[in-house]
């Protein structure tokens, strides 16, 4: 008996629907493997690209240029000036919501706190609370926004981050790109565009529910940035320095956007 | 006498199968976010029939302490979800096909009909072109769906700059319910998709990749 190799298209003669089917199959689930294939491998090749900055934790190098693009396209939204929704004094929470403690250790002497300002001339200047709290007090009822997810109306009050440079003359120090704020003892620290640090809501927060700041909540002076995510609202700011170079932020290091824009 | 007949264009094909791991991207990078802050449940008082999610779900998916990831991935695939969509859109208005997909005052009624002979409950399904009245539905309910998850994803992502969407979503907490609920309609979406495709059967499911099926004696097939 005469053995016969059968392939996929012995039975069917060459103009039968049956054939011209089957070669039209082969190819096109020949062409949707294979990209499913290139697919799968890309995933992998943009999963093992090195991450930013060498920055441990990061996130990876694509990841983060996109995520700069993305900047670029949502911060020219805010170019209006836009102001965060503001609520009546009756619907600020009474309990609020305590997030992160990073930089807030027990051994903290409030008498000796002084805020350090680091200016261009390489001269660092020191205000007191007094100082700050004889500026024109500025009060802001927002909806608090965690990066977690979570949201909160609560009510704060300091003075304006504007009114501060103005009244200080700190303009040398404000034309620069960013501002950076860190706890006192460097465990926290946050980097923030300029335009966003200059948003008229944004406050050097003492009081919440018109009380000074509890301990947990940065006492004596904290951030209040309503155009961001609350990772940039720093509790307890011991030093605030200016650049022209992103500075150093805490949960950017640890693979965060660094705008955090809302 | 059977016949090869084209019946998906390659544009659709390539919307269909870009936004497949698209869609499952964004799904599994927006449960990372999810996590962080996962407090929605199905229940009343004190009563949980549902949480969203048990443990073992972020176990078995390795989705805890990945806010980082999650965002980052969740931000970069938006773009591939959303242009993908709009592509898909503007090729139905231009080349006509809207016209095989939008439901017509019939649907609705028609569509009821086609469930009950799927469930073996009627023996005739009513006569159709290209798709049936419940896949018309379907097929441009998930469209409606994935305007949502845009406009909602906005609403949340940038609640300040875009307050005006923010409010028109029903404020930041509702947006991201809606949000939430929208991605639990893509799963069951999903489910009903692939049980659907697994018993229309391989004819229809290679018109899916390679664009023709095969027609009996001009009959055009049922297809999911």
């Amino acid at each position: 008996m005469k053995k016969t190799t059968r392939h996929l298209f012995a039975n069917y003669s060459k103009t039968s629907v049956e054939y011209k089917a089957a070669k039209k199959t082969l190819i096109s689930f020949t062409i949707f493997i294979t990209l499913a294939i290139v697919a799968v491998f890309s995933w992998r090749w943009l999963w093992n690209q090195p991450f930013d900055n060498g920055i441990q934790g990061g996130i990876q190098k694509p990841f983060r240029s996109i995520l700069n693009l993305n900047e670029k396209v949502f911060g020219n939204l805010e170019s209006a000036g836009h102001l965060a929704k503001t609520y009546p004094v009756s619907e600020a929470a009474k309990r609020v919501r305590v997030n992160g403690n990073i930089g807030l250790g027990n051994n903290f002497d409030a008498t000796k706190w002084k805020l350090q300002v680091v200016k261009s001339s390489g001269d660092t200047a020191y205000f007191t609370i007094e100082d700050l709290k004889r500026l024109p007090k500025t009060e802001i009822i927002f909806n608090f926004k965690c990066i977690e997810g979570w949201n909160q109306i609560t009510w704060w009050g300091g003075v304006r981050f504007a009114d501060f440079i103005k009244f200080y003359h700190l303009e040398n120090e404000s034309s620069m790109k960013y501002v950076g704020m860190t706890t006192p003892g460097n465990e926290y620290y946050v980097g923030i565009d300029m335009p966003s640090a200059l948003h008229p809501q944004t406050l050097l927060c003492y009081e919440m529910n018109r009380q000074p700041l509890p301990m947990n909540q940065g006492f004596p002076l904290r951030l209040i940035i309503p155009v961001k995510y609350g990772i940039k609202s720093i509790k307890r700011i011991g030093t605030i320095f200016f650049s022209n170079e992103k500075p150093p932020d805490y949960w950017f290091e640890r693979g965060y956007d660094y705008y955090a824009g809302l | 006498m059977p016949k090869i007949v084209s019946k998906h264009s390659l544009a659709m094909r390539w919307f269909h199968w870009i936004n497949f791991p698209i869609l499952i991207i964004m799904t599994w990078s927006g449960l990372m976010i999810y996590w962080a802050n996962d407090i929605y449940r199905l229940g009343w008082g004190n009563t949980t029939l549902l949480k969203f999610f048990p443990q073992s779900i972020y176990d078995a998916l390795h989705l805890s302490y990945k806010l980082a990831e999650g965002m980052a991935v969740h931000f970069v695939f938006m773009w591939i979800f959303f242009l993908n969509g709009l592509l898909y859109v503007l090729y139905t208005l231009f080349s006509g096909e809207w016209r095989e997909l939008v439901p017509n005052r019939n649907s609705f009624k028609e569509a009821w009909l086609v469930v009950l002979h799927d469930l073996h409950l009627r023996k005739t399904a009513p006569p159709q072109k290209k798709y049936n009245a419940a896949q018309k539905i379907a097929y441009s309910g998930i469209i409606i769906m994935g305007l949502g998850s845009v406009l909602t994803g906005l609403a949340i992502y940038k609640p300040v700059q875009l307050w005006w969407l923010c409010e028109l979503m029903g404020g930041y907490a509702f947006a991201r319910i809606l949000h939430f609920i929208l991605t639990i309609g893509y799963t069951t979406f999903f489910i009903v998709h692939i049980i659907q495709v697994i018993l229309a059967g391989w004819n229809n499911f290679r018109s899916v990749v390679s664009g023709f099926e095969i027609v009996q004696d001009g009959n055009e097939k049922k297809s999911a």
